[in-house]
């Protein structure tokens, strides 16, 4: 069963439609791409799946599970919607960090509200608030963080940032991760060390949907890659086939455009 | 005679700093209930607010006084009761009305300063709404209005002898009394005196609460 299934998903702005009928799903431990040029709908519908838009029509299935049915109002109740989220984690393109907290407590803050609700929380309220620092502690080592860990965002550089916003999205151990344009805000040299961050991530068998311009990365890193354009998916396939040998014209042409920007 | 004046000017700032201290007490909260409004999707309260704020930050507070004071008299009702205490209900009203205007234009600057990614960020955590807003928003917000808001505390400071207009007994009023009754000049001169003392202490205190604020960058 994937993990994750996106069915006929529409999302209009007013006049403008957006999204025209998505399809597409996602295996436990797989990494799927999607590129395709601005306004194409890539941001959009990773922002249906993590329920910062509210489709007009289609479903999301996680694990078998619809989480959302536009046709079921039931599904969409504000007070579950905040649980269902949790199956994502989201990394956006402007990092987002809290301005207020150190990197350590960005990484925590969130975990820290969420287990109060448990009802073990006041008996064991030492031991998990302990577990918490140690996970998160665990998390900003393995993105190289764990000097830099007091600082607060201010201190550090947009790779750092967004190392620690990867961090942060990770501390709640989502089933899938989403990244919109993560590098796409910082200055070119620093966006090797976010890339090597989600590199080894997809390494580690961790599932995610990039959405990316770095088209380069994608191929090195996503079993399956999207392309979008007028907000419907065109093609989709293997890195090798999709870069390799595209199929459809609009993905021949922005391919083409890409490479020769790139090679220019 | 100095200590006469002294001790007159005294009693008078005492009702200056009195009328300070309420009309923070009053305005601050309720200029955030009027920025809500201001900010509100019910298009007809929104413009209802909008059009409050426009009024009372249009025309001058001295005017917004005498009409407050005077007003209710004209149509017969006596909402103030006489006298001194009269006099003070009214000025007092009068300042937190016209104060939580301004202090609502500042709040809802903060509030709608604050980037959305900042909500998002929190909601795709997981974190509930009251939790952003207390945990995410509120700290920002404050950082980002502490400077205008000190302005207007600064400027209140001064405007509290506007209420000299309806003849409320505040340290204006203290030191012209002196004018009539000893044809002295100088104890209303003098008044300057206090209320740069006290804008300086404000201004002392206030920086500090900025400063506090200073380990983060928004």
């Amino acid at each position: 069963m994937p993990i994750l299934e996106i069915k006929d998903i529409y999302k209009s702005f007013g006049d403008t439609s957006v999204l025209k009928g998505i399809d597409f799903s996602l295996e436990k431990g797989e990494v799927i791409s999607m590129i395709g040029s601005s306004g194409s709908g890539k941001t959009t519908l990773l922002r249906c799946i993590n329920f910062l838009e509210t489709p007009d029509r289609g479903k999301i299935i996680v694990n078998g599970d619809t989480l959302f049915d536009a046709d079921d109002p039931a599904t969409q109740k504000e007070s579950e919607i905040r649980k269902k989220r949790l199956h994502f984690g989201l990394v956006f393109q402007s990092f987002n960090l809290f301005p207020q907290y150190t990197a350590l407590k960005n990484v925590i803050l969130a975990n820290e509200l969420l287990v109060k609700e448990r009802p073990d929380y006041k008996e064991n309220r030492r031991a998990i608030e302990n577990d918490i620092l140690e996970k998160a502690v665990n998390i900003l080592t393995s993105v190289g963080l764990k000097d830099k860990m007091h600082l607060y965002p201010h201190q550090l550089s947009g790779g750092q940032q967004q190392r620690v916003a990867i961090a942060r999205a990770l501390a709640m151990s989502p089933d899938i991760l989403c990244f919109d344009e993560p590098t796409s805000a910082l200055d070119p040299e620093l966006t090797g060390e976010v890339l090597k961050v989600i590199k080894s991530l997809a390494d580690g068998k961790t599932t995610m949907i990039i959405v990316t311009h770095e088209m380069q990365f994608a191929r090195d890193v996503s079993d399956k890659v999207l392309f979008m354009d007028g907000g419907v998916i065109v093609e989709s396939g293997t890195p090798e086939d999709l870069f390799g040998a595209p199929k459809e014209r609009r993905t021949k042409q922005f391919l083409e455009r890409y490479f020769d920007i790139k090679t220019e | 005679m100095f200590l006469t004046v002294f001790s007159a000017l005294n009693t008078g700032f005492l009702k200056t700093l009195e009328l300070f201290a309420l009309t923070l007490v009053g305005a601050l909260p309720l200029g955030l209930i009027i920025s809500l409004g201001s900010m509100s999707k019910f298009k007809p309260l929104k413009y209802l607010v909008k059009a409050i704020i426009w009024i009372v930050r249009g025309t001058p507070l001295m005017l917004q006084l005498l009409i407050i004071y005077y007003g209710p008299g004209l149509l017969g009702h006596n909402w103030w009761g006489g006298g001194e205490s009269g006099r003070f209900i009214a000025t007092t009203v009068a300042f937190i009305f016209n104060y939580s205007c301004y202090f609502s234009e500042i709040y809802r600057g903060g509030i709608e300063g604050v980037p959305i990614g900042q909500r998002e960020a929190g909601e795709v955590l997981g974190m509930t709404k009251i939790q952003i807003f207390f945990r995410v928003t509120l700290l920002q917000v404050i950082k980002r209005i502490l400077p205008p808001i000190s302005n207007e505390i600064i400027t209140l400071v001064k405007d509290t002898s506007l209420s000299r207009i309806i003849a409320l007994q505040e340290v204006i009023w203290a030191g012209q009394a002196f004018m009539k009754s000893d044809g002295l000049i100088w104890p209303l001169f003098f008044t300057g005196v206090y209320f740069l003392v006290a804008s300086g202490i404000l201004t002392i205190f206030l920086d500090k609460l900025e400063k506090k604020l200073s380990y983060f960058r928004i």
